[in-house]
């Protein structure tokens, strides 16, 4: 059957991880009409992301379960928006999606680190490996290195090692004293101290190794090994895959091109909210990690204070916010122990490429200080990615902030890029070439 | 579990569980899914749809993202050689 072209929703969620599961299932409370959208094919985000071989968490199940009187619309993405309205490109064709109140829920993305080799087949971000993983990419049997920063690095391993892979190692760039403190401060937090104790006992045998970090990978076509630097020196590992991941960075694109007010503390923006988690655009809401970097919990409550809030129930949102304050505080815990050592950026030689779409390599980006004079003259951030690896990389790396928001917010077909003409979601800047 | 999809990559056979994506289909016979613009192998990297490092073609389609793709019966599948 063809969905109509033009839908009208009370409330609209985009995302469906944790926070839009959450936000959805709050709007619909009040009987408000509820789409929640999702480029991906099934819904729980990254977290909760569909495993094709086990079954998911029971929190998961139970926010899946919670959805009867929401649509899901699953491989939506998002293309451009226009008040109150949103252009999405689906397998059928593009559809215009209105609505009365926005909840953004577009969670975040890995930040990977360039490095000497990190273009070869068999590196992969962490939660990368972890998300293909889930989806049938096979991986058992072969001998898997973990690295990066933060508790993300035990979940990947701990997936990878029940699919049935080698682990031969986790390695933690965050300096042994700064992990033993944040397991320290963990006692304030049983549940999370039972869940990290739980992690590490699926990864019995798995040695971890802190203050460490992978120089380079080799391999001729492929990785085949990586190098370690560790407390003890530099050490050579032979391996299949490498799984490497510096945290997490908030997924902002649809925010900026909506207008929503970015707060800039540190290299990567995230969205600026206000406790009510409304976004600085009347109507728009968000909620989860484009919020910040925050976790699975902080996610879920700010999910459902987000949806009572876009539906109206205002008391139902307050009321949460105690959960809140106290999810976001163990959040800051985490940054505050993980964050990343300065000679990470340091790893990328002048010969390593920055920019995996066009081939830009470091040298080549040198003397630039925006990203706008660095795309111009040597095409970094003009490929399919959008800038969303090299540019979230540049700006850890303290070359330059990433550019604001255009549309189209992902490459789209031409037959979309039609409607968003004909349907006047693009600004009018982009007829000025016209002849 | 599921009976397994059967696709095609590159001409090859291949089977995977149900709900898999066509990453996971072009991995068990391609070492890689694209060539980059000065020719490197590449394979996916961030493995949930932002990288566009895993763009396959997918019966006639280009430019389809494989790590976001489920395997439908019968798909075919081509990288870039």
């Amino acid at each position: 059957m063809t969905e109509p072209m033009t839908e009208h929703y009370d409330v609209l969620v985009v995302g469906a991880g944790p926070a839009g599961l959450a936000a959805a299932q709050a709007a619909a409370m009040h009987g408000a009409r509820v789409g929640l959208l999702d480029a991906q094919a099934q819904a729980g985000g990254q977290v909760w992301r569909h495993d094709v071989r086990r079954a998911a968490p029971r929190a998961a199940r139970r926010a899946f379960a919670s959805l009867e009187n929401v649509d899901v619309l699953a491989r939506h993405s998002v293309v451009a928006a226009a008040s109150h309205s949103l252009l999405v490109e689906t397998p059928d064709g593009a559809r215009q999606l209105r609505y009365g109140s926005l909840v953004l829920a577009t969670g975040a993305r890995e930040l990977l680190l360039p490095f000497p080799g990190w273009t070869l087949p068999g590196v992969t971000g962490a939660g990368g490996l972890q998300a293909l993983t889930k989806q049938g990419w096979p991986i058992a049997d072969k001998r898997v290195v973990v690295a990066g920063s933060g508790p993300l690095l035990l979940a990947a391993a701990a997936t990878l090692r029940a699919h049935g892979t080698h682990v031969l190692g986790i390695y933690e760039q965050a300096p042994a004293s700064a992990v033993h403190a944040f397991a320290w401060r963990l006692r304030h937090w049983p549940a999370r101290a039972v869940q990290a104790v739980g992690l590490r006992a699926r990864l019995a045998g798995v040695p971890y190794r802190c203050g460490t970090f992978v120089r380079a990978a080799h391999g001729e076509p492929a990785l085949s090994s990586i190098e370690v630097e560790g407390p003890h020196g530099v050490r050579r590992i032979e391996c299949d895959q490498l799984a490497i991941g510096y945290g997490l960075v908030p997924n902002v694109e649809l925010a900026g091109l909506l207008g929503c007010e970015l707060e800039h503390a540190g290299a990567h923006p995230h969205v600026r909210v206000d406790s009510l988690l409304r976004t600085s655009v009347p109507g728009v809401h968000a909620a989860g990690e484009l919020c910040g970097i925050g976790g699975l919990a902080a996610a879920r409550i700010e999910g459902s204070i987000a949806g009572h809030a876009a539906a109206g129930a205002y008391g139902n949102a307050a009321a949460l916010l105690p959960q809140r304050t106290r999810e976001r505080r163990f959040a800051a815990l985490l940054s505050q122990h993980f964050a990343l050592a300065p000679r990470l950026h340091a790893l990328a030689t002048p010969q390593t490429l920055i920019c995996r779409c066009e081939d830009v390599t470091l040298a080549a980006l040198d003397g630039f200080s925006n990203a706008r004079d660095a795309r111009l003259a040597t095409r970094c951030g003009m490929g399919a990615c959008q800038g969303r690896i090299c540019g979230s990389a540049l700006a850890e790396l303290g070359r330059f902030p990433r550019s604001g928001s255009r549309p189209p917010l992902f490459p789209a077909r031409l037959a979309t890029l039609a409607v968003a003409e004909a349907e006047s979601f693009l600004p009018n800047d982009y007829r000025g070439n016209r002849t | 579990m599921s009976t397994p999809i059967r696709v095609t990559v590159n001409g090859q056979p291949v089977e995977v569980p149900a709900g898999s994506s066509v990453a996971a289909a072009v991995a068990r016979v391609a070492a890689h899914s694209r060539r980059s613009v000065r020719g490197e192998p590449r394979a996916p990297l961030c493995g949930m749809g932002v990288c566009f490092e895993c763009r396959v073609q997918v019966d006639g389609v280009a430019h389809v993202r494989s790590c976001m793709t489920p395997v439908s019966e019968g798909m075919q599948v081509r990288t870039d050689d």
